[in-house]
């Protein structure tokens, strides 16, 4: 019998980018994955986590667990909340063998496809130069993919999966990986700074010649798209479960 | 004092420096990454010295002991000083007595901390910053921006102008070789007319009762070896345990710090020169309650390169005098919050959470895991400014309820995408100033779900 997969879609996926949701879905089905979607989800707690507010991430925590503890995993298109839930829970559930488990089970979407199921390339074609925004919860919390400080072997899994597709250039930027400028609260508390590292990854994306913006977290290309709406720039913005789902 | 965002916002207003200062600051970080890149066994060093040092932090009165004993052995008077008033004033004695009236000062990022400078001037006391990034913000009569590189936020263009007005310089002048020189002679004066030098503490070393001085431009020897008389400054956390452990540190400190493989000049003092003295001073200064503390002990394991300030894309963008605090960018963040949280309870905020910071580490601290720390702290504290406070709470009730989540996320996909754009885009929407909103959806994902997805 194929795992059964608890689908974790954040908040503001499910809102307002509904199609990052059935990307996920249609991949992991493409796969044989038995997946379920628990509806009384909602959030995984990471703003006010990230604000200092301890207090009110704790019931939401304890929520997550209930609605999750059962499934063989969890995987959410996000490395961020993600990271939220494997790293940043531990304060709420003391000796808590069901966390622990959970925490032990709980997958980004493309290390779920690469670490678990062993997917090493994806058929399809995508004939698009593709800029990967490295977002930082999924790099240096989950290191799902080799960061630029450290000295260690490269690898990125995600960025291979891309290259794997037909057509598809992965493109080169001069910051590897700098922070896009997000950073959850911290986008609307320094705005200023937030904005301009914003641009700055826009830019850095421009001179590489990215056609089609993509990256692990949602919330990174949330932030990326604002700005380049604004500004107007030839960029699209996808979250890599599209580009993945468009392949199939 | 005015909050971080707002500091930063002022700075970036000058979109033309706040680019340029980025990007001269991550020019450093690139010399970085390739100088560390050359050793395979950096991630190593790294591992060896963050144990060093978490050894030093808890160990920490043990080791002043031994230290204080072999420095002493040495001929070296040794001095404890609490607080930064009492460090000010045991300097001024030993200036006093040896009717000191002019003082050369290699870079010390410690007397900064104690705001040493006016103090000394007050008591009628010249001290002259022998660095040169330090003496150009000395002149400026201003603190340093940057902990390894003081002037780095200044333009050659503008020191031209400051050296021209306090110098006599050329007006117009801003060849950085000519600049250097006419800074050169300047202070070559200054050294000979010193009658005390005072340096930093780079490592103090507990078996031997020595310490290194490490500069780049020699001034910390000139400025000690030209007079009778050496005043070393450091804060406790500065100590190692043994003289092997130097090797380690001295390979980290400038790689991290600019990119170099060691320091033009590492110096060693152990114990004065002939007909000489040479007094040590060692702060505290809120040291032995970080050390004292599970969450922030490790922040002491510091070095003061620097490194994570160039990577860090906040203070990069935002200049070091954003911080209002004697060391900013991520480590300043955090030693400011613990030094007094109430004025600098908006500098834990100033980080965007990437945690280049704690790769780029060269003692592994675990710098935006701290400032999370320090966010959950001010909270406790009741420092968290209300509107913050308020609308987290309002979400976590929002979001324990699925179905007044799932209603309050329906009206606002129905309603905003009918709203004027002036009602969207207003002045109290701080995302909306630069940036588009997503487009709202006609359907949330669970709404997609009961529609179309076959229950199998």
């Amino acid at each position: 019998m194929a795992p059964q997969v608890g689908l974790f879609i954040p908040c503001y996926v499910d809102q307002l980018y509904p199609q990052v949701g059935i990307a996920s879905l249609k991949i992991l089905e493409h796969f044989g994955i038995d997946v379920e979607y628990p509806e009384s989800q909602t959030c995984c707690g990471q703003p006010m986590a990230n604000t200092g507010c301890t207090n009110e991430v704790a019931p939401l925590a304890k929520r997550f667990l209930e609605i999750f503890k059962s499934y063989d995993a969890v995987v959410c298109p996000s490395g961020s909340c993600v990271s939220m839930v494997k790293h940043h829970y531990d304060e709420y559930f003391s000796e808590n063998k069901e966390y622990d488990e959970l925490k032990a089970k709980t997958y980004e979407l493309c290390d779920y496809l690469t670490t678990v199921l062993e997917i090493k390339t994806l058929a399809g074609r995508f004939p698009h130069k593709v800029g990967l925004h490295q977002s930082c919860h999924g790099l240096r919390e989950l290191r799902l993919a080799s960061s630029s400080e450290l000295v260690k072997e490269p690898f990125g899994p995600a960025r291979e999966l891309l290259e794997s597709i037909e057509g598809l250039e992965v493109t080169q930027l001069q910051r590897a990986d700098e922070c896009c400028g997000f950073g959850g609260t911290f986008a609307v508390a320094e705005e200023a700074v937030s904005c301009m590292m914003g641009e700055d990854r826009v830019h850095d994306h421009e001179q590489a010649g990215t056609e089609v913006l993509t990256a692990l977290d949602m919330s990174c290309l949330m932030h990326l798209d604002g700005i380049i709406r604004r500004q107007k720039k030839p960029i699209r913005v996808m979250h890599i479960s599209e580009i993945f789902a468009e392949c199939l | 004092m005015p909050s971080h965002p707002k500091l930063a916002d002022e700075f970036i207003k000058d979109k033309e420096r706040a680019k340029w200062h980025d990007q001269s600051l991550w020019f450093v970080r690139s010399k970085r990454d390739k100088a560390v890149h050359q050793l395979p066994e950096w991630e190593l060093l790294r591992e060896q010295a963050s144990k060093i040092k978490s050894y030093v932090v808890s160990h920490l009165p043990d080791l002043l002991e031994e230290f204080e004993k072999n420095a002493k052995a040495k001929g070296v008077h040794v001095h404890w000083a609490r607080d930064a008033k009492e460090h000010n004033e045991i300097v001024h004695s030993i200036l006093e007595k040896h009717q000191v009236k002019r003082v050369v000062k290699s870079k010390s990022m410690l007397t900064e901390e104690c705001h040493l400078n006016p103090y000394l001037e007050r008591h009628g006391i010249e001290i002259v910053d022998t660095d040169l990034g330090e003496w150009i913000v000395q002149l400026q009569d201003k603190p340093p921006s940057h902990i390894v590189m003081p002037a780095i936020h200044i333009k050659k263009e503008e020191i031209g102008e400051l050296f021209h007005e306090k110098l006599g310089t050329e007006k117009g002048a801003s060849d950085p070789q000519y600049l250097t020189e006419s800074a050169r002679q300047r202070l070559r004066q200054k050294f000979i007319e010193a009658d005390a030098g005072i340096t930093g503490v780079n490592f103090a070393i507990a078996e031997t009762g020595g310490f290194v001085v490490c500069t780049n431009e020699g001034n910390a020897d000139l400025g000690t070896s030209l007079n009778k008389l050496h005043i070393a400054c450091m804060g406790i956390e500065k100590l190692i345990p043994r003289a092997s452990d130097l090797s380690v540190f001295l390979r980290l400190l400038a790689r991290s710090a600019t990119g170099q493989p060691i320091t033009t000049y590492s110096s060693h003092f152990h114990g004065p020169a002939p007909d000489s003295e040479l007094h040590i001073v060692l702060l505290d200064n809120g040291r032995s309650e970080i050390a004292d503390s599970d969450e922030f002990r490790r922040s002491l394991n510091c070095i003061r390169c620097g490194a994570c300030m160039n990577t860090c894309p906040v203070y990069r963008r935002s200049g070091g005098y954003s911080y209002s605090n004697t060391v900013p960018g991520p480590i300043g963040s955090i030693l400011g919050a613990a030094h007094d949280t109430k004025a600098n309870s908006s500098l834990p905020f100033a980080c965007s959470l990437c945690a280049s910071c704690t790769d780029v580490c060269p003692v592994k601290i675990d710098l935006h895991h701290q400032l999370l720390t320090w966010r959950k702290e001010i909270r406790l504290k009741g420092l968290l400014p209300l509107s913050k406070r308020l609308s987290m709470k309002m979400m976590s009730w929002m979001m324990q309820a699925p179905r007044l989540y799932q209603f309050v996320g329906k009206m606002a996909r129905k309603i905003v995408p009918y709203l004027p754009r002036f009602l969207v885009y207003n002045p109290f929407n701080a995302w909306g100033k630069q940036r588009e909103l997503p487009d709202m959806p006609k359907q949330s994902f669970r709404e997609w779900m009961k529609q179309n997805h076959d229950r199998k």
